[in-house]
């Protein structure tokens, strides 16, 4: 297996009236070629900004790429100039974005905005981004491609639309697609659809995918690792049987256990994390998420934990994981599992 | 599409009826006559005058007599001069029109790029003097604007000709005059509309596909920016109607303003009728010709336009 794209310590920042909001604080992961990584956590969390920073989509100002590297093939798009980058988006790497809705130009055919792409990256004349085009609608599963190609996107629905914000993303054969939560504005029918056809493309072209999401049920169904992410910050990665299978991170578990498991008594009540997220325009000098933690300890208040090693793909950052708080761990770990 | 501008076409002739009706009975409730130094007449003579011109009929007979002359399309013969009506304007309009079109260009195309340019370039010095030429453009009645120009460009600077008609330098300053109300408004909804558009999510799919800055402002951003803009477009036309009649006399332009204006002062029926006649269709095709490009540009009002 080889990395195509490694996220390196990448901090992310905006400037706003009140101050400056951290929004992405020292994020690392890495993709692995036709694997699909997925990064959960709850809104607000920054999995929406390092999506976008890895593409540079972040407005400057307000935003401002504050350190770290985003390393494409070994080559860090975060020095490359607005000109070079042109030639990596929709290239190289594709996104698909939340909002379906929103996201296609409501005064241009939907078969044009495909063709854009085409044209740019492929150096195709009309005629055959055209071709090309309907070839991709008819691959993402639009029924009589030919006339939709001409229509707008207010003609299309929902489903629809991600559809062909999928067909625009995949137009050039990216190598790596970016899927900013594609199923949230869907109703749930259409999700399964979208995520299936999202695996069904990635089998068929070999494409990595980042799926941004906070459904943990997509997460299982798709991924094949999974990077938790908390305040900004990267809590816990690993395969996707390390995360649900022995999830180590006091959130990831408060995540498992806010989600209705198919086995769960019907009296018995689901679980929310209490609180809220720390805010970003002032992040606490420890753990961010101490506050809001069962077993937060004296240290998790003054210092915030590293990454650590747990195996070769497990990382979390948690004090619990660090020696001298082993037999307190276990503590922890037994009592969660009586309950 | 056809049923739409059919439909559009007829409330037009309904909208021209009421106005024609509405002007008609008004301007005839006016005190006062058309005849001029009407004491100087003797009463056999007046009479005979208005027998001439059909005023001593019945005010209803009149009105029918004068909208069946108006389907053969014959607006009357001017009461102050005896002229036919539609000569007289004909001979005014060439010179507004001109300068109208002139002004109205001008103003768009003007506005559109300090408009777009003050969007792209937010809170620096082009932002800044897009929107001081509009709060002046707004704020400065044109009559102040036009005697200005011709006092410092025409007068003082001898740079072009101060008024009168003739070539086409006379047409400059009325046009520029004409223009600046028509700047400072597209350029402030060019503007408003660019900043918006250019936080729509689609934009940020455009950016994603990797397709240069410029193409992404001129086929993403300018073409939804520019729907707003054409909604003010007929209004503005309008305007540049209306502001022709006071730009016109101030730059000494022989165009219909001066017509309209005189013709009010002298009660010359036919000639007011005329006048109202022509500003209102020019007006109303104004707002019919800007429906139809807001349907040109958003496919979605296209689209329900022909579902009616």
């Amino acid at each position: 297996m080889s990395k195509i794209l490694e996220v390196r310590d990448l901090h992310v920042s905006f400037h706003t009236y009140s101050g400056e909001v951290k929004a992405v604080r020292g994020v690392s992961f890495d993709v692995e070629k036709g694997q699909t990584l997925a990064i959960v956590g709850e809104s607000g969390c920054g999995k929406s900004v390092t999506s976008q920073a890895i593409m540079k989509l972040i407005l400057t100002p307000p935003g401002e790429y504050k350190h770290g590297e985003v390393l494409y093939n070994g080559k860090d798009l975060v020095k490359m100039s607005e000109k070079e980058m042109e030639q990596v988006r929709g290239k190289e790497i594709a996104m698909i974005f939340q909002d379906p809705m929103t996201s296609l130009n409501p005064t241009m055919t939907v078969g044009k905005q495909i063709m854009e792409g085409i044209i740019k990256h492929q150096k195709l004349s009309k005629a055959e981004a055209k071709e090309k085009a309907i070839e991709m609608l008819k691959l993402v599963g639009i029924p009589s491609p030919e006339s939709r190609f001409t229509q707008y996107p207010h003609q299309f629905s929902g489903g629809m639309r991600q559809r062909a914000m999928i067909a625009i993303a995949l137009s050039c054969n990216p190598n790596v697609l970016i899927a900013d939560e594609p199923t949230t504005a869907l109703d749930v029918t259409i999700q399964a659809q979208i995520m299936d056809l999202m695996k069904d493309l990635q089998e068929r072209l070999g494409t990595s995918i980042i799926l941004i999401t906070h459904d943990l049920g997509v997460v299982a169904e798709t991924a094949d690792r999974v990077a938790v992410m908390y305040a900004g910050k990267v809590v816990e990665s690993g395969t996707i049987n390390e995360i649900f299978a022995e999830p180590r991170h006091p959130y990831t578990w408060g995540l498992m256990n806010s989600m209705p498991k198919l086995n769960q008594d019907r009296s018995e009540e689901l679980s929310p994390i209490p609180g809220a997220p720390p805010d970003l325009l002032a992040p606490p000098k420890g753990c961010a998420f101490a506050a809001r933690c069962k077993y937060a300890m004296k240290i998790c208040q003054e210092v915030d934990p590293e990454l650590i090693e747990h195996s070769k793909d497990h990382r979390v950052a948690c004090w619990l994981e660090h020696p001298m708080a082993e037999a307190y761990r276990r503590e922890v770990v037994e009592g969660r599992q009586s309950v | 599409m056809a049923r739409y501008i059919l439909k559009r076409f007829s409330l037009m002739i309904v909208t021209l009826f009421i106005i024609i009706t509405a002007t008609f009975f008004l301007i005839h409730s006016l005190p006062g006559s058309p005849l001029q130094n009407a004491e100087k007449l003797t009463p056999e003579l007046q009479a005979q005058i208005l027998a001439q011109y059909g005023l001593d009929q019945p005010i209803h007979i009149q009105y029918f007599k004068y909208l069946g002359g108006l389907v053969q399309g014959d607006l009357g013969t001017s009461i102050a001069n005896g002229q036919s009506v539609t000569g007289l304007l004909m001979n005014g309009f060439s010179a507004s029109v001109f300068i109208g079109a002139q002004g109205l260009i001008l103003g768009i195309v003007i506005g559109l790029i300090l408009g777009v340019l003050a969007a792209l370039k937010r809170n620096t010095w082009i932002d800044s003097f897009a929107t001081g030429t509009s709060i002046i453009g707004v704020s400065v009645p044109s009559f102040v604007l036009a005697a200005t120009l011709s006092y410092f460009i025409g007068v003082e600077l001898g740079w072009l000709p101060a008024n009168l008609w003739g070539t086409y330098e006379h047409t400059i300053l009325p046009s520029i005059a004409l223009s600046f109300p028509v700047v400072a408004q597209i350029s402030r909804y060019v503007r408003t509309e660019m900043v918006e558009v250019l936080e729509q999510d689609y934009m940020r799919t455009a950016k994603a596909k990797g397709i240069s800055r410029l193409a992404i402002t001129v086929k993403h951003a300018l073409r939804n920016a520019l729907i707003p803009a054409v909604t003010v477009m007929g209004p503005l036309a309008a305007g540049i109607i209306t502001g022709s009649l006071v730009v016109e006399s101030i730059f000494a332009v022989p165009g219909m303003g001066k017509i309209f204006v005189d013709s009010i002062t002298s009660k010359d029926y036919t000639m007011v009728m005329g006048s109202t006649i022509f500003y209102s269709v020019l007006i109303i095709s104004a707002l019919f010709i800007v429906d139809l490009l807001y349907g040109i540009i958003d496919p979605r009002i296209r689209i329900s336009g022909a579902k009616e």
